[in-house]
């Protein structure tokens, strides 16, 4: 007699507590800061296979052939983008440090305005590949600016940043990244 | 860093207040950085298009379909679904496309696999759980001999 009941209202507070608990994840997620991030299923697999012109030299293409062997990071901006403005003296900083190739990805922008923000605030780039109508851009999974891929020797996208990129990114997520793939500091 | 994440947002709306600012000049220059609308051939491409992209997701302004977003990323993947679609590719096709490339995230119905079952599976199993504890109740309410107060006639 009383049985039925316990069990009822057992299988009543799981759910209830359940569902507190899910919403509550959801209230403390909800603080993180890359909340709106999407994990890129590009990671562990092949980047893909480009030519685009070079910003400097805007009647050569450059082939995604010519990165192998080394790893690099690929930073997608753009001049009328004000979060890579934030992230430009971090990427100049750790550009300085020479560890990776750093390859600017110059994304939905104008020519001139590029050439005038990288001579205004300063180019890190080892080089800049441009990309105005945003189509191969749809292959690396980008959908805003900025965002940072590590690819390393053999191709493969190894990380991710979407936003900009600071100290504590650096430090904390691409550093372990670039150890564990032996890139000397 | 929330506050950068939101610039993120900035090509979209630095095109709104240009267009606030410089309402007569914008036509020109908006016309050199959104390409033609797309032209349909007929009136089933134009509707298979559509509910295509209704039911994929805006990546950047996140609780829009493709369909609603005016985020230029949004323009740049409906161009991308209508060429696809015009190369021959099948709308699951198409929608693989999206999901090698931008994640699950994309599809507004997401596929059944592993990590998406209890996504589908979690309504009916409460369903079927509050069912049970109802059948419960009912069944013991029944067996219990009523109370002079509930005997009483009206």
């Amino acid at each position: 007699m009383a049985r039925p009941a316990t069990l009822s209202a057992v299988v009543i507070g799981v759910v209830f507590f359940g569902l507190v608990g899910l919403l509550l994840y959801g209230v403390l997620v909800s603080d993180r800061a890359d909340r709106e991030a999407l994990p890129s299923p590009l990671i562990g697999k092949p980047a893909p296979e480009f030519e685009l012109p070079l910003l400097h030299q805007p009647g050569t293409l450059f082939s995604s052939q010519e990165l192998r062997g080394q790893p690099y990071l690929l930073n997608v901006w753009g001049s009328w983008c004000p979060g890579c403005r934030v992230e430009h003296p971090v990427i100049t900083r750790f550009a300085e440090t020479r560890r990776v190739r750093v390859v600017g990805y110059n994304w939905k922008d104008e020519h001139a305005d590029a050439m005038r923000w990288l001579e205004q605030f300063g180019n890190p780039y080892w080089l800049v590949l441009v990309d105005y109508d945003g189509r191969k851009a749809i292959d690396w999974g980008i959908y805003g600016a900025p965002e940072t891929f590590l690819v390393d020797a053999a191709g493969i996208v190894r990380w991710k940043h979407v936003g900009p990129v600071d100290d504590t990114v650096l430090a904390e997520s691409l550093g372990p990244v670039l150890d564990s793939l032996g890139v000397a500091r | 860093m929330i506050a950068a994440l939101r610039r993120r947002c900035a090509l979209p709306m630095a095109w709104l207040l240009a267009a606030l600012l410089l309402a007569p000049g914008i036509a020109a220059a908006q016309a050199v950085r959104d390409a033609a609308p797309l032209q349909f051939q007929d009136a089933a491409e134009e509707r298979r298009f559509h509910a295509l992209v209704a039911e994929l997701r805006c990546v950047m302004c996140q609780n829009q379909s493709l369909a609603d977003s005016n985020a230029q990323i949004a323009h740049d993947l409906r161009r991308e679904v209508f060429d696809l679609m015009r190369s021959g590719r099948s709308d699951d096709e198409i929608r693989s496309f999206l999901v090698e490339r931008y994640g699950e995230f994309v599809l507004y119905r997401p596929r059944f696999s592993g990590h998406t079952a209890l996504l589908w599976l979690a309504p009916g199993l409460l369903l079927l759980a509050g069912g049970v504890v109802v059948v419960r109740i009912v069944r013991a309410r029944g067996k219990r001999p009523l109370t002079a107060e509930e005997e009483q006639e009206w």
